[in-house]
């Protein structure tokens, strides 16, 4: 098991109007490869932007991120893209799938960007959607599944293209307890037994209680590391 | 690449059916800009075409040098004669050309109608004109006969009836369709009568010419010029009509541009309002799909090519409106040239309609770059995070 995500004095500021923000102080992280993390903190504490960090939809104003052996920041941006289109998979808190598109359809997003014909994307489509235990639901809009199905497609979609990071933001906000249980059931299940690294930004401690080890920040710091098998804060 | 830009630019078409309300916007608006410049183009092309349709490639005018129009222009019953005889010329027809007060049908208000005394040779120029109603009139009575348009402008035109010309009463004693729609809008009369109420003796206003068949109309031109006893240039009756039709079209044409750039404007502006609002509605989804490594491109051209489809929508609507509307309709405008009223139907043309979704096309590109543009710039967690 190496080393999957390496954050070295990572510091992100944001400009309101004359006033510079400074969100994430100093950060040091290291997450091994295979580990399931979650980042608690309260909110403002800066873990939704570590997390887009992490998974390379923002760049940090100073420091080193490194993931799955890529300098994240010093890449420019169209090689970002196609990095994340390739390593990462991601969870919103409130699915972000695409209205005018099928279940099967949504999960076939990514694999676009890669040079799969259209009879390998749907047949890993099909696939992706049977892990999540929808294999039946690929002809429904998200519009005719319930809260905990979509997030259901959602996962999927971030499977899909076989990443080696799933970047979870908040995978169980938008859900009532018993859904937001199965949907901690599945992430579990895809790093024990796909063993995806999964870091996943959350408020609910029971949410957290799912995974391996939890990181808590506070004022754009990380300020604890609990159960800390396979993460580091410096 | 390619790819990705179809299969983008299709769901973002698909979505705008769920964005019926501010898509219609741009549509109405550009279709409104269309309709308006293609109806007034379709007015311009009809009375060039009118006045063009008058001209015959071998007739030409023989005015008195430097008069522009046949009104203020004058030759005598001589200088005719002459004319008569210069090598190169066949049929030679003196026309006075007056205008007459009638009472414009639909308005009921006074207007101006051409008026034109005429000798039989007058008929033998024009062998398209027929009497399509009562007779022609007879030489040396005060007798009428009238143009179709003519007819249907002006009140009291009607066979039978008689109309008050000049302190007399003249009976129109018939109607004529002379397929060149400028005669059709106008009364035609008996020369030396229209001479004598008009106080002309002995003058015309310009001589028509048929040039004799494979006669040089240079060599002709130069004879009368180089004529002693005519004081006459010799204008074709196609450069004639389209210089009279040049002043009006080019003002309809300038207008037609003002209002378009006008309309177009705010057109615009109601595009780059709704393609705004589109991107904005659309901002998670198109943070979404960059977030998953989609790149800027596909969004671009996916914003645009909505812009440009709804513009085109609205092209088609506008002229199609437009063309039901006004293809053919029959209209009058003030000739400049006479001062009076030519008949002319609006001709929505396959080359307006082409300048119209031209337009609403160039609307919709100007349109949709700035919130395309938008799109492409928007940071991906500021597009994640607007939903």
């Amino acid at each position: 098991m190496g080393e999957l995500i390496r954050c070295t004095d990572v510091c992100k500021d944001y400009v309101r109007g004359a006033e510079r923000v400074g969100v994430l102080r100093n950060v040091d992280l290291s997450v091994q490869d295979g580990t399931f993390t979650a980042l608690m903190g309260p909110s403002g504490s800066g873990k939704t932007t570590l997390l887009n960090l992490i998974g390379g939809l923002d760049s940090p104003t100073s420091g080193e991120i490194e993931v799955d052996g890529l300098r994240l920041d010093s890449v420019n941006a169209r090689a970002l893209s196609a990095w994340r289109a390739r390593s990462v998979g991601f969870v919103f808190q409130f699915y972000n799938l695409l209205p005018v598109l099928n279940a099967q359809r949504n999960v076939e997003l990514p694999l676009l960007l890669t040079g799969l014909s259209r009879s390998e994307r749907r047949k890993n489509a099909g696939l992706a959607l049977e892990i999540v235990g929808l294999a039946d639901r690929g002809k429904h809009k998200p519009g005719e599944l319930s809260g905990g199905q979509q997030q259901r497609v959602a996962i999927a979609r971030a499977l899909v293209s076989d990443p080696c990071l799933l970047v979870c933001d908040e995978p169980t906000g938008d859900l009532d307890r018993s859904t937001a249980d199965e949907i901690l059931e599945l992430l579990q299940t895809l790093h024990r037994e796909l063993g995806k690294t999964i870091v996943m930004v959350t408020h609910d401690p029971r949410a957290a209680d799912r995974a391996q080890h939890t990181l808590h920040m506070d004022k754009g710091r990380l300020v604890s590391n609990i159960e800390g098998l396979g993460t580091e804060v410096a | 690449m390619f790819r990705q830009t179809v299969n983008i630019t299709t769901m973002n078409l698909r979505s705008v059916l769920s964005r019926k309300g501010s898509s219609s916007i741009i549509v109405v608006g550009i279709a409104g800009v269309v309709a308006v410049v293609v109806g007034l183009l379709a007015m311009s092309e009809g009375i060039r075409s009118a006045l063009r349709e008058t001209s015959h490639p071998d007739r030409v005018l023989v005015m008195r040098t430097g008069t522009q129009d046949e009104i203020t222009g004058w030759l005598s019953a001589a200088e005719v004669n002459v004319l008569k005889g210069v090598d190169g010329i066949g049929t030679v027809s003196g026309e006075l050309v007056v205008v007459v007060d009638l009472v414009t049908r639909e308005t009921g208000k006074p207007g101006v109608a051409v008026a034109r005394g005429v000798e039989a040779s007058a008929f033998e120029l024009r062998p398209d004109l027929t009497v399509v109603a009562g007779r022609p009139f007879q030489p040396g009575k005060n007798e009428l006969l009238a143009g179709v348009n003519a007819s249907d402008t002006y009140a009291g035109l009607d066979v039978g009836s008689k109309v008050n010309v000049r302190d007399a009463l003249w009976e129109v004693v018939g109607h004529f369709d002379a397929g060149g729609r400028a005669h059709d809008s106008e009364v035609w009369m008996d020369l030396p009568i229209a001479q004598a109420a008009f106080r002309r003796d002995g003058v015309v206003s310009t001589a028509r010419a048929m040039l004799d068949v494979g006669s040089d109309a240079a060599l002709v031109s130069e004879r009368i010029r180089q004529e002693p006893r005519l004081r006459a240039d010799v204008v074709f009756e196609r450069d004639f009509y389209a210089r009279q039709s040049e002043a009006k079209t080019g003002m309809v044409e300038t207008f037609a541009y003002l209002i378009g750039a006008i309309m177009g404007l705010g057109a615009v502006i109601a595009s780059v309002n709704t393609m705004y609002s589109s991107v904005s509605t659309r901002s998670v989804e198109i943070g979404t799909l960059r977030a998953l490594g989609f790149s800027n491109v596909p969004v671009v051209v996916s914003v645009m090519v909505e812009a440009l489809l709804l513009a085109l929508a609205g092209g088609l609507l506008g002229g199609a409106v437009v063309y039901v509307l006004y293809d053919g309709l029959v209209s009058s405008t003030l000739n400049v040239g006479s001062m009076s009223q030519v008949a002319f139907e609006f001709a929505v043309t396959p080359r307006l309609l082409l300048i119209g979704l031209g337009s609403a096309l160039s609307l919709g590109a100007i349109g949709g770059l700035l919130p395309a543009l938008r799109a492409a710039r928007l940071p991906v967690v500021a597009a994640l995070r607007s939903g």
